[in-house]
C-alpha cells in the first residue's frame, strides 16, 4: 500500500492493528520528503534519527501488548515556531538559527504522548509574520500545486507538507489566517481553534492574545484526530480555557447539517475577491444547502475595520514579545568584539537577525504603544476588537456557523506582494476576525480556479464550539467529494 | 496623526533596539506611514462608550499554587547562550545602571 | 550650604519607592525557589529565563501577600486589577519586558503614620503593585568591579522573577528639617510592618527590601514642586536618611547657586556620603506599559479580601501602644525602647519570666552600651531573651547581684554557655551567709569607728561607705542588702 496516500487515522489503525510497524511508515514519508523537499523547502529541519527512534518506541510498545495512543507511530511535521525538546527550533529567523530548546512545548509533549512521530520542522515566514513563507530567513516554501507560486503563511511549510504528502499531518499557528490561508492555497484542510482550546505554552509567541496552534490534515477526519491530540487545558498557559474539548472527532464522523444554520457574511463575499472563489462559494453554500442547512445572511458591520485594528494590535505585542531576542540568553550574537557596549549589541544583532517584515512590525508596534498614541492606536483598535466580538455575537444568534471565502484569491506568484504589505496584509481580510474574537475557524478546500488552484472556503464558529466547524466540514467534504491533487 | 520622519523613525528604532541602516530609516519612514494612514481607520468606529478588549477570553483569577516544579539545571539554562563564564551569562559591558 | 540654612531656605518635598521581595516559596510566575544565595542560574526554567515560548502563571501566595499588604497599609485593594509589561532593554531583564502593574495596580490610596520626636506623620501610601525582580550581573575587569569602566557583565537570573511588592508613597510635604528622619522612620516602619505580616524577610543588606528616594525642593511649602531626582542604591535605614539629607544639601546648593535640578537617577554611595548622576539619558525613557496578554486580570472577590483581612497582624503602632500600657512605660521610656530596636526583644524577656522594669533595664542599659560599642545590633548581640530573663531571675532570688550579673553576660557574650553555666562555670555566687558578713561587718565598723559613730548618731546614709567596705573585703560577691541590714542591726540603728 502507499502509505504517502493513506489518511492518517488508517495509518493510526493499521499500525495499532500490526498490518504494518510505525518504522515503515515513517521511513516512507521521510522518503517522501527526501524526493520533494529540495524543491520545495517545506522542512527547516527533518529529523530522522529522531522519528525513526521514536517509531521502532511505537513498534515496540506494541510488540509488549502497550496501549498505543491515538496518533501512535504516524508522522506529525511542526511548525518552526513551537518548541520541541532537542530539535532545532528558529521560526524562520536568523536571530534563532541553531536554537535547541531544553523544554517541549505543550503541544509537543501531546504529540509524544500520543505516540505521533515527529518528522520534522517546517517551513514559515519569519517569527510567524507573513502570508507568503517568502519572509523565512531560509529561503521560501513552494506550493506543489506550481512551484513558481507561494504556498500562503505563515504556516506556509506544514501546509506544503500535508499537500505534497511529506507528512500525513502537520501543526501550524494561527494568528491572522497563518493556518487557513497556507491551507486554502494548497488544497488541504487547517483549522484555527477557539483562542484558549490548544496551549500556547512553547508556542513562540507572535501576539499573544491571537495566537493559537492548530492542525494541518488531508481530511476532516484527520484533522479532528490531530486537534482532538492538541487541544486541553494546560495549567502553564494561564489563557488556557478550562473546560472540556469539544467532541471535534465525532462532529467529523456525523458530518449532519441537516436543520444547521449557516451564516453568510454580508461584508466578505464580494468586492476584492476572485471570481472563481466567489463562484466557488456560492456552489459550496448550494450543496451545504442539498445537504439539509439553512443559509442565512449575516451583517457584520465592524469587519471592515478587523483589519486596521489587527495591524495595531499585532506590532504591538510583537514588539514586546521579540524583544528577548538580544544576543544575552540564545540565539545569534553579532558585533561583540569586547569594545561595543551591550546596547550596541543588540541593535546590531536584532539589525542582522530579523528580516524586514519583522523590523517593520516592530517599528510599528513599538510607535503604536509609545506615549503620546496609546490610546489613539492600541486603545482604539482594542475598542474595535469589542465591536467585532459584538458583531460575532450577533450573528451566532442566528446561525449556528458563519461561511466565508477563506482568502480572496488564489496562490500568486513569488516575489508579487513581497514589498507591499498593505497588499500582502489584505489576503487575510476573511480570517481576521475570528483571531481577534477568539472564535475558532477552518478552511477546506471547495475547488480549483481555472488555473487549477485550489479555492477554500471558511467556516467559522462560536468560541468552544469547534465541532461544530467538523460537523459542517465533514458535510461540505462529502458533497465537494474532493480528489484533486498537486 | 503627523507624518512620520526619519527622525521618528531612528528614535523608534532606538527604542526598540535595531541599528536600522540609512537606507532603511528612509524606506520604513515611507512604509509606515502609508500602513499607519491605514490603521487609522480604527479611530471612525471606537467610540467612548465602547469597553476596550484586550483579551479573547474572559477569565479571571488564573493562579498557581505556591509550590516547587523542577526547573533547569545551570547547563540547560546556559546551552543556547552566545557566551558564558563561571556559569554564567558573559555579555558586553553595560554603559551605566537603568 | 549647610542642611539647616537648605531647609531654612527651602521646603523639601519626598516620594519615596521601597520594593519588598517577598518570602514566598516560588518566583512570581513560575515554581523556581527563591531562596538565596544558590549556584548561579540554578534556580532558573524556561519562565523566569524568558526562553522563546514560555509563558507566565500566577502565583495565588503572592497575589495574597500583596492584597495584605495593602490592607495594612490601608489601602482599598481593588476589585479588579491587572499585569502589563513596562518595556525596556536591559541585560538582567530576561524578556527585555518586566510584568508589573500599570494603571490598574492591586492596592491604592492608603497611608502609614510614623512618628518623629514625638510627633505623628500621615505618610500617604500612593499604591502598591505587584511585578517580578530582575537578574544580577557581576561587572569584571577594570578597576573597580564597578559597572563603570568594566569591561564586561556576567549575569545570573536566579534572582529574576522573584514577587515584588513596589509601594509609591504620595508626595510627603510638610516635613520640613525633618524630612532625613522621616523618611527614615517611614522605611523603617514598614520594614516593621513587613515584618509583622510575615510576608519578607525585609533584610535590606541582602536586598529583599530597596529604597528608591525621590526628592525635591521648592522655595516655599505653597510653591509648586520642583523638579525632582531619584536616588538608587540606598541599601540601609541610616542610608535612606543620609542620602534624603545630602540630595537636600546639594539641591539646595545648586538652587541656591542659580542652576537647575535636572531630573535624572541618582546613585547613593554609601563610603562617601554622596550621591552621583546616572548616565544621562538621550532622549526619555518610554516604558510603552500595555496589559499583559499572557495573564488574566485579578479580580479580588469582596470574600477574599475580608479573609484575608482577618489574617492580618496587630498593626505595629497599636501594637506598641498596647505594650507600653502592659508594661507600665511613660512615652520618653517607650520611645526609648523602639528606638533600641528592643520591642520584642523586651516583649520576649517578659514573657520567659523578667519583668518589665528588668527587662528594660538590662536591654536598654548594659546591653545597649555593648552594642553601641561594638556595632552590632541589639538582637544579634549573642544574648538572648531567655538569657536575659534567667539573669533576672538570679538577682531577683538573690542568688547574683548586678556587678556579678554583668559577669555573667561576659560569659555569654563570650560563649561560655547559658546563665547557669556561665554562673558555675566561673563561680559566681553571692555570698548571704549570715556568719561569713558578720565577721566582714565587724571588721568594716572596727577598721572604720568615726563612720560606724555617724551612724549611731543618726545619720543612716552613711552606712553606704561601710556597705562598700564589706563588698570590697568580699570581693563583690556579697548581698548588698543583707550586709546593710547587718551593719545596721549590729550598730543597733533602725531606720
Amino acid at each position: 500500500m502507499t502509505f504517502t496516500s493513506t489518511p492518517a487515522v488508517d495509518l493510526a489503525a493499521g499500525i495499532a492493528a500490526g498490518d504494518y510497524s510505525a518504522r515503515e511508515v515513517a521511513t516512507a514519508f521521510l522518503d517522501r520528503i527526501a524526493e520533494t523537499d529540495g524543491e520545495l523547502n517545506a522542512f527547516l529541519a527533518v529529523d530522522t534519527p529522531g522519528a525513526l527512534a521514536a517509531a521502532d518506541a511505537v513498534d515496540a510498545a506494541r510488540a509488549s501488548g502497550e496501549t498505543l495512543g491515538p496518533l501512535a507511530g504516524v508522522p506529525v511535521a511542526v511548525k518552526d515556531v513551537i518548541a520541541t525538546e532537542g530539535l532545532v527550533t528558529t521560526c524562520g529567523s536568523r536571530i534563532l538559527e541553531g536554537w535547541i530548546p531544553p523544554y517541549d512545548a505543550t503541544v509537543t509533549a501531546h504529540l509524544r504522548a500520543a505516540g505521533a512521530v515527529i518528522i520534522g520542522k517546517t517551513n514559515m515566514d519569519e517569527f510567524a509574520m507573513g502570508s507568503s513563507t517568502e519572509n523565512s530567513a531560509y529561503g521560501p516554501a513552494r506550493n506543489p500545486w506550481n512551484t513558481d507560486l507561494i504556498p500562503g503563511g505563515s504556516s506556509g511549510g506544514s501546509a506544503v507538507a500535508v499537500a505534497a504528502r511529506q507528512a500525513p499531518l502537520s501543526i501550524g499557528t494561527d494568528t491572522g489566517g497563518s493556518i487557513r490561508q497556507p491551507a486554502a492555497m494548497t488544497g488541504v484542510v487547517g483549522v484555527k481553534p477557539t483562542y484558549g482550546g490548544v496551549s500556547r505554552y512553547g508556542l513562540v509567541a507572535l501576539a499573544s492574545s491571537l495566537d493559537q496552534a492548530g492542525p494541518f490534515a488531508a481530511t476532516v477526519a484527520d484533522a479532528a484526530a490531530l486537534h482532538a491530540v492538541m487541544a486541553g487545558h494546560d495549567p502553564k498557559d494561564s489563557t488556557s480555557i478550562d473546560a472540556p474539548v469539544p467532541p471535534v472527532v465525532a462532529a467529523a464522523a456525523n458530518g449532519d447539517v441537516s436543520g444547521m444554520r449557516i451564516g453568510v457574511v454580508k461584508q466578505l463575499t464580494g468586492e476584492g475577491f476572485q471570481r472563481e472563489v466567489r463562484e466557488h462559494f456560492q456552489k459550496s453554500l448550494d450543496l451545504l444547502a442539498d445537504a439539509g442547512a439553512q443559509i442565512v445572511e449575516v451583517s457584520c458591520p465592524h469587519f471592515e475595520y478587523a483589519l486596521a485594528a489587527y495591524y495595531l494590535i499585532l506590532p504591538s505585542e510583537c514588539s514586546s514579545n521579540l524583544a528577548k531576542f538580544d544576543a544575552i540568553r540564545y540565539g545569534l550574537r553579532v558585533g561583540d568584539d569586547g569594545e561595543r557596549s551591550v546596547e550596541q549589541v543588540m541593535a546590531m544583532t536584532r539589525e542582522a537577525g530579523f528580516g524586514p517584515e519583522v523590523k517593520r512590525r516592530i517599528m510599528l508596534g513599538t510607535y503604536a504603544l509609545s506615549s503620546g498614541y496609546y490610546d489613539a492606536y492600541y486603545g482604539q483598535a482594542q475598542k474595535v476588537r469589542t465591536l467585532i466580538a459584538r458583531d460575532f455575537a450577533q450573528a451566532f444568534e442566528v446561525a449556528d456557523v458563519l461561511a466565508t471565502p477563506t482568502a480572496p484569491t488564489t496562490a500568486f506568484p513569488i516575489g508579487e506582494k513581497v514589498d507591499d504589505p498593505l497588499s500582502m496584509y489584505l489576503q487575510d481580510i476573511a480570517t481576521i476576525p475570528a483571531n481577534l474574537a477568539g472564535v475558532p475557524g477552518m478552511s477546506l478546500p471547495v475547488g480549483l480556479d481555472d488555473k487549477g488552484l485550489p479555492i477554500g472556503l471558511q467556516f467559522m464558529a462560536p468560541a468552544m464550539a469547534d465541532d461544530r466547524l467538523y460537523t459542517a466540514g465533514a458535510a461540505l467534504e462529502a458533497a465537494v467529494g474532493w480528489e484533486a491533487r498537486p | 496623526m503627523p507624518a512620520l520622519s526619519r527622525d521618528d523613525v531612528a528614535h523608534l528604532a532606538r527604542l526598540a533596539r535595531l541599528e536600522l541602516t540609512d537606507a532603511e530609516l528612509g524606506h520604513y519612514a515611507e512604509q509606515l506611514d502609508v500602513i499607519l494612514g491605514a490603521v487609522q481607520r480604527v479611530s471612525e468606529v471606537a467610540a467612548d462608550d465602547v469597553d476596550p478588549m484586550s483579551h479573547p477570553v474572559a477569565i479571571s483569577n488564573v493562579f498557581r499554587p505556591d509550590q516547587q516544579v523542577p526547573g533547569l539545571t545551570s547547563d540547560q539554562a546556559l546551552s543556547g547562550a552566545p557566551a558564558v563564564e563561571d556559569e554564567r551569562f558573559r555579555v558586553p559591558r553595560i554603559l551605566d545602571e537603568e | 550650604m549647610t542642611f539647616e540654612q537648605a531647609v531654612e531656605k527651602f521646603d523639601p518635598v519626598l516620594g519615596l519607592e521601597v520594593h519588598v521581595e517577598l518570602n514566598t516559596e516560588t518566583k512570581m510566575f513560575c515554581g523556581c525557589p527563591t531562596t538565596f544565595g544558590g549556584d548561579p542560574n540554578s534556580q532558573v526554567c524556561p519562565v523566569c529565563l524568558g526562553l522563546p515560548g514560555s509563558l507566565p502563571v500566577v502565583n495565588a501566595k503572592a497575589v495574597e501577600s500583596a492584597i495584605r499588604i495593602g490592607l495594612a497599609l490601608n489601602c482599598s485593594i481593588a476589585p479588579w486589577s491587572r499585569f502589563a509589561r513596562k518595556n525596556y532593554f536591559y541585560p538582567d531583564m530576561p524578556k527585555n519586558y518586566q510584568i508589573s502593574q500599570y494603571d490598574e495596580p492591586i492596592a491604592v490610596n492608603g497611608y502609614l503614620d510614623v512618628e518623629v520626636d514625638g510627633q505623628t506623620y500621615r505618610i500617604g501610601i500612593e499604591r502598591a503593585h505587584m511585578e517580578e525582580d530582575t537578574g544580577k550581573s557581576l561587572h569584571m575587569g577594570g578597576a573597580t568591579g564597578r559597572i563603570h569602566g568594566a569591561d564586561y557583565s556576567l549575569v545570573d537570573y536566579n534572582r529574576a522573577g522573584i514577587p515584588l511588592i513596589e509601594i509609591v508613597t504620595k508626595p510627603i510635604t510638610g516635613t520640613g528639617a525633618k524630612a532625613p528622619e522621616v523618611a527614615r522612620a517611614y522605611v523603617t516602619a514598614l520594614r516593621d510592618l513587613l515584618r509583622a505580616l510575615q510576608v519578607s524577610d525585609v533584610r535590606m543588606e541582602q536586598g529583599s527590601l530597596r529604597c528608591d528616594a525621590n526628592v525635591s525642593l521648592r522655595p516655599s511649602p505653597d510653591a509648586q514642586f520642583g523638579t525632582r531626582t531619584e536616588t538608587k542604591n540606598v541599601n540601609s535605614l541610616r542610608s535612606v536618611e543620609r542620602a534624603v539629607r545630602y540630595e537636600i544639601e546639594r539641591q539646595a546648593d545648586v538652587l541656591d547657586g542659580g542652576g537647575v535640578i535636572v531630573q535624572e537617577t541618582r546613585h547613593w554611595h554609601e563610603d562617601t556620603g554622596k550621591t552621583t548622576s546616572g548616565r544621562t539619558k538621550e532622549e526619555a525613557e518610554d516604558y510603552r506599559y500595555f496589559p499583559e496578554p499572557d495573564l488574566a486580570p485579578v479580580a479580588a472577590s469582596a470574600e477574599w479580601v475580608d479573609q484575608l483581612r482577618t489574617t492580618l497582624p496587630e498593626p505595629p503602632a497599636q501594637r506598641r501602644a498596647r505594650l507600653q500600657q502592659d508594661w507600665g512605660f511613660t512615652d520618653l521610656e517607650m520611645r526609648d525602647v523602639v528606638n533600641a530596636e528592643a520591642v520584642e526583644l523586651i516583649e520576649e524577656t517578659i514573657a520567659a519570666g523578667a519583668t518589665a522594669g528588668g527587662a528594660k533595664k538590662w536591654w536598654l542599659g548594659e546591653l545597649a552600651r555593648r552594642s553601641n560599642d561594638s556595632g552590632v545590633a541589639l538582637a544579634d548581640l549573642g544574648i538572648d531573651p531567655d538569657g536575659v530573663a534567667r539573669i533576672e531571675t538570679l538577682i531577683a532570688e538573690g542568688s547574683l547581684n548586678d556587678k556579678m550579673a554583668r559577669q555573667v553576660i561576659d560569659g555569654i557574650l563570650a560563649g561560655e554557655g547559658t546563665a547557669d553555666e556561665v554562673v558555675a562555670s566561673r563561680g559566681l555566687v553571692v555570698v548571704s551567709d549570715d556568719g561569713a558578713l558578720t565577721v566582714a561587718v565587724q571588721e568594716a565598723i572596727s577598721a572604720n569607728p568615726d563612720v560606724a559613730d555617724k551612724v549611731r548618731g543618726g545619720k543612716v546614709a552613711a552606712v553606704g561607705a561601710l556597705v562598700g567596705a564589706v563588698m570590697k573585703a568580699t570581693r563583690g560577691q556579697a548581698d548588698a542588702g543583707r550586709v546593710r541590714e547587718l551593719l545596721l542591726e549590729t550598730l543597733g540603728v533602725q531606720e
